[in-house]
């Protein structure tokens, strides 16, 4: 008879495995951030954080380029968010499954799979160019937003229709419309899966480079408002990086990259949890 | 006692399946009607009926006619959320809506106009009081629904049913699952609110439908096989299945 192994003994190696596989995706994200930490954070002042750029960036600071990088986040979101959350209410709550809803949901999937320099180039194309813009926040914003809305769209249907059918039959039990049920009772107990595909998306557009090099440009100067052109903190590191222009001042505002997402990331699950403790 | 819901010659199909057939029924006004049945005989469908929650089914058909106080209720440009609010509902799982206790009370009120704070606070003590939970709750209407265990919380979903002052009330199952402490105190809170409010029960369990309906019907396979005064009923049955159902033979 063949030697058996040992169930148990398969269970435990498995188990070891797995953790190990665990621990290595871990491993990497520790990495980066210690990498990017210990090279930046150096660099980080109040001094770095609160000055313009001089000289292309060789010396000063990143001030533009941080409200640059809000300002578009802004615009993306203002336009991302109703229109986003609008089509996963309309495809989850006002419609039945059909071939309809297969073919909405099949073009947001495709959406979601065009490559963001291509986007840039239709922002560029379309914004920038045909409806004059010019390299603006707002062509940038705009285009930005396209990207966003899958996202945005499959986080929030998900979260919608996580929440239990039971809620909208009692609501509707009580004499409450079909739009009332879903303002007071659906969208408050889908908000936590909504906010994370909001605070998904600022992540993105805090990272992108394609998009905003084609559509909000690199001008280093301080955007007075949205029509004017600006650096986001992502292309400033890029353009640092890629030209050799100062090593430092890149790891710098990788740091400030890499911490800012964090701190977004913890600051929504705090107040996610903060409202749930309230339900 | 007048005649509050009447139910003529209805059918009501899902697909092409037939789940209710030729039902001719009437309830009368300030009593309690029993629907008993084994399971999949048309039940809560039926109950589904008379508030119109049946819409929210994909595929299906009915026809007949349905009356409350001498008003077709099937018409299709019926205002079915203005019906709900007289027709209330009680379902057989309790959910509470995820907010305070008051708040639950407070949310049909307040959508349909109710804005002075005091007069919302004196319903829904009121209606907790109906209810029998105004003195397990009275000290934490603030605090999370969902923290109530489960026969609270049908006690809840009944409060809060009331606090949206309908004339009708349907319960499907109210007791399901509920230890026999919470299922006496909602029979006894039913056997209180019978005076104001016609009641609607259905329950799988025979005896809680002996002990507090005025009269009963008796539903198979979504036909209608006997309907009675409770004590006609349950002593001297007309038909063989419904003796053989409420002597514990089937179903």
């Amino acid at each position: 008879m063949a030697t058996r192994i040992n169930p148990e003994f398969v269970q435990r190696a498995v188990k070891i495995q797995l953790f190990g596989l665990t621990g290595f995706t871990i491993g990497i994200l520790f990495f980066i951030i210690c990498f990017i930490s210990i090279k930046g954070l150096p660099q980080i002042s109040f001094e770095f954080l609160t000055s313009n750029p001089v000289d292309m960036g060789r010396s000063g600071g990143v001030f533009a380029t941080i409200v640059s990088t809000i300002y578009l986040i802004f615009v993306a979101l203002v336009i991302a968010i109703p229109l986003g959350i609008g089509a996963a209410i309309y495809l989850t709550e006002y419609t039945r499954e059909s071939w309809v809803t297969h073919i909405i949901r099949f073009g947001t999937e495709c959406l979601a799979g065009i490559p963001s320099i291509i986007l840039g180039l239709f922002g560029f194309a379309f914004f920038v160019m045909a409806l004059r813009l010019g390299w603006s926040i707002l062509s940038g914003g705009m285009t930005m937003s396209i990207m966003l809305l899958p996202t945005i769209i499959r986080t929030s249907e998900e979260a919608i229709k996580a929440v239990a059918y039971e809620l909208r039959e009692v609501s509707f039990s009580l004499g409450v419309t079909k739009w009332q049920t879903v303002t007071k009772v659906v969208l408050p107990a889908a908000l936590p899966g909504i906010v994370t595909g909001i605070v998904l998306s600022i992540g993105r557009c805090i990272g992108e480079t394609a998009v905003v090099i084609f559509t909000a440009g690199s001008s280093l100067r301080l955007p007075g408002s949205f029509f004017d052109s600006g650096r986001t903190m992502a292309v400033h590191f890029y353009i640092l990086a890629r030209e050799g222009i100062s090593m430092p001042n890149a790891y710098g505002t990788a740091a400030i990259l890499t911490l800012s997402i964090l701190i977004i990331n913890l600051g929504a699950y705090y107040i996610m949890r903060q409202f749930l403790k309230k339900m | 006692m007048s005649e509050k819901i009447v139910v003529k010659d209805f059918n009501f199909y899902y697909s092409n399946h037939k789940v209710l057939s030729d039902l001719n029924l009437t309830v009368k006004a300030n009593s309690i009607l029993g629907i008993m049945g084994p399971a999949k005989s048309g039940k809560t469908t039926l109950l589904r009926v008379l508030n119109r929650l049946c819409d929210l089914i994909p595929n299906i058909h009915v026809d007949g006619e349905v009356f409350l106080d001498g008003e077709n209720i099937l018409l299709p440009d019926l205002n079915v959320d203005k019906l709900r609010t007289k027709v209330g509902m009680v379902f057989d799982k309790p959910v509470p809506l995820p907010r305070s206790i008051f708040e639950n009370l407070a949310y049909s009120p307040r959508i349909h106009g109710m804005k002075d704070k005091r007069k919302l606070e004196e319903l829904v003590e009121k209606s907790l009081k109906l209810a029998i939970l105004w003195d397990e709750v009275k000290d934490r209407l603030h605090e999370p629904a969902t923290k109530l265990s489960g026969g609270q919380q049908q006690r809840l979903c009944i409060a809060r049913t009331l606090a949206m002052e309908p004339e009708v009330i349907l319960l499907d199952e109210p007791t399901y699952g509920l230890d026999p402490i919470s299922t006496l105190k909602i029979e006894q809170a039913l056997q209180v609110l019978k005076k104001n409010y016609t009641i609607v029960l259905v329950s799988n369990n025979t005896w809680q439908v002996a002990r507090i309906s005025d009269n009963v019907a008796f539903l198979l396979m979504g036909e209608l096989i006997e309907y009675g005064s409770a004590s006609e009923i349950f002593t001297v049955p007309k038909d063989k299945r419904t003796n053989d159902y409420i002597s514990g033979r089937f179903g």
